[in-house]
């Protein structure tokens, strides 16, 4: 069974290897083209704030949570945010229960550094009682179906979900709903490394033709915010400065399709 | 980040005294670990770690072992004792993620393919920390491969560059990394003297793309300053101290 998949795998890795080297994707994109992203928001009424957001096949939901909390000692002036990514077993065949390991600690992570290095929640805003009592966000990753780039997917539903979330203070005795002030659009943009190949939103087969990658999240003002190199490559420096303009502008794109929620 | 209440860029010196491309100082001691087929202690500012590697050897558990290269695991670790804070021991994300990168950046330079069915371990305790622990350990996993006498196709030099006060500098201390504006982490693979590629790169912060390629440039003269010390280390145990001498370069 083992050796079938084996085959099966390296049939695929050469197939688009192939394809790459004609300069073409097995699915007839451009290198620097997306599939096709849809999101959704609003969809979990006891969320605070959710989205699922769809890249061609893949499907990530993003639920946010808020309860009030202690702040962190070095930031009582501040909300906290934490983020969580569950990849679970629902969304593929390779998934497993259990607790994450460090692919979905890495997602979690790097979706983590966009949103908070870009500053897009204004935790100022978060403070209940300084230094006693401040807003928790929770964002939950929930992966649905990986078709390939859980990444992009997950930061799109994150960013969405919290452009859409109410930070529940009636239900704490502690005033009026309000909106959770968002002022960023961080957005990632992750290519995958196929041998001398860079391309970006790779799909599952792309993904499986090889481990590495590059994710460079961008705020709104073309700043990097957050970086990402994964896989054991070596990357070259013209490579690098490559990837990073498309980057930049694939993320403006991506961008606009937030501005609609 | 805030960057706002303090100062770190005071006429023209960081808050330690150094310039904007200076290193922090750097001890590195070879063969410092009895039982470990190759080991080496590092010191880079405050930051003090120590690398271990173990193998190649047979990998446990058994059924991780592929039949075609090395599998190569690495696993930072810090002390609960070397933070301000006490840090609760075992793996955190953190951790668990600097593992991973790191991992990966040795991966692809370590030549896995000699040996199938078998296992290099490094392992990296963080004795204390003070920003820069993850390059810390990866130059000391580099020189501690070497001492236990993997092939590899090059070396690994890593070094941090930090925005502060809206400057770029090399090798952020603790201060700058908590209170500046962006940290990006650099780890180079480099072959015959010559920076060759990037093997890791993380960056959180805020910076543009123009300072990004500053960024780059000055890591680089930084990773090299700490490839020819790495040599000098090792040359030191190899070389010296079969003549008798001592084996510790500052």
């Amino acid at each position: 069974m083992k050796l079938n998949d084996d085959i099966i795998l390296d049939i695929r890795r050469d197939y688009v290897l192939g394809k790459l080297r004609d300069g073409e994707r097995i699915d007839g994109r451009a290198f620097d083209e997306y599939r096709e992203i849809k999101i959704e928001t609003g969809i979990i009424e006891k969320a605070e704030g959710s989205a699922l957001v769809s890249i061609g096949n893949t499907q990530v939901i993003v639920g946010i949570k808020m309860q009030p909390g202690e702040p962190f000692p070095d930031t009582p002036d501040k909300g906290i945010i934490i983020t969580n990514a569950e990849l679970v077993p629902l969304a593929s065949p390779t998934f497993e229960p259990g607790p994450p390991d460090e692919n979905s600690v890495e997602l979690s992570r790097v979706v983590d550094r966009g949103i908070r290095e870009s500053e897009a929640v204004d935790l100022s805003k978060l403070v209940i009682e300084e230094g006693e009592k401040v807003w928790l966000v929770f964002i939950d990753i929930h992966a649905l179906d990986d078709d390939g780039n859980l990444m992009d997917a997950s930061s799109l539903a994150a960013i969405s979900a919290l452009l859409t979330t109410t930070v529940p203070a009636e239900r704490f005795d502690i005033g009026e709903d309000f909106p959770l002030p968002v002022r960023d659009l961080p957005v990632s943009v992750t290519t995958r490394i196929i041998g001398k190949y860079g391309i970006v939103d790779p799909c599952k087969d792309e993904e499986y033709a090889s481990k590495n990658f590059i994710t460079i999240t961008t705020d709104s003002e073309d700043n990097i915010v957050a970086m990402q190199k994964s896989g054991s490559y070596l990357m070259g420096e013209e490579m690098l400065m490559e990837i990073m303009e498309t980057s930049i502008r694939k993320a403006r794109d991506n961008r606009k399709l937030l501005k609609e929620v | 980040m805030d960057s706002k209440d303090i100062k770190l860029i005071i006429d023209g010196k960081r808050l330690d005294g150094r310039g904007f491309e200076d290193l922090r100082p750097i001890k590195m001691r070879v063969g410092v670990l009895k039982r470990a087929d190759g080991s080496c202690y590092l010191e880079m500012g405050k930051n003090k770690v120590v690398a271990a590697v173990f193998g190649p050897r047979e990998v446990h558990p058994r059924h991780l072992a592929d039949p075609i290269k090395a599998v190569v695991r690495y696993r930072y670790n810090m002390a609960p004792f070397s933070v301000e804070e006490r840090k609760r021991p075992g793996p955190d994300r953190r951790s668990v993620e600097i593992s991973k990168v790191s991992r990966e950046a040795i991966e692809a330079i370590v030549m896995k393919e000699l040996f199938p069915r078998s296992g290099i371990d490094i392992f990296v305790e963080v004795l204390q920390a003070d920003a820069g622990s993850r390059t810390a350990c990866l130059n000391a996993a580099s020189v501690a491969l070497v001492d236990a006498g993997v092939p590899m196709k090059g070396m690994i030099s890593s070094v941090a560059v930090a925005k502060v006060d809206d400057v770029l500098v090399l090798d952020p201390m603790k201060e700058e990394d908590n209170y500046g504006q962006a940290d990006i982490p650099f780890a180079f693979f480099i072959r015959n003297d010559r920076i060759e590629s990037i093997a890791l790169l993380q960056m959180d912060g805020r910076v543009s793309k123009e300072e990004f390629v500053q960024a780059l440039e000055m890591a680089k003269r930084g990773a090299m300053k700490i490839y020819e010390m790495q040599k000098e280390a090792i040359k030191t145990k190899y070389i010296m101290e079969s003549e008798g001498e001592v084996n510790e370069i500052e």
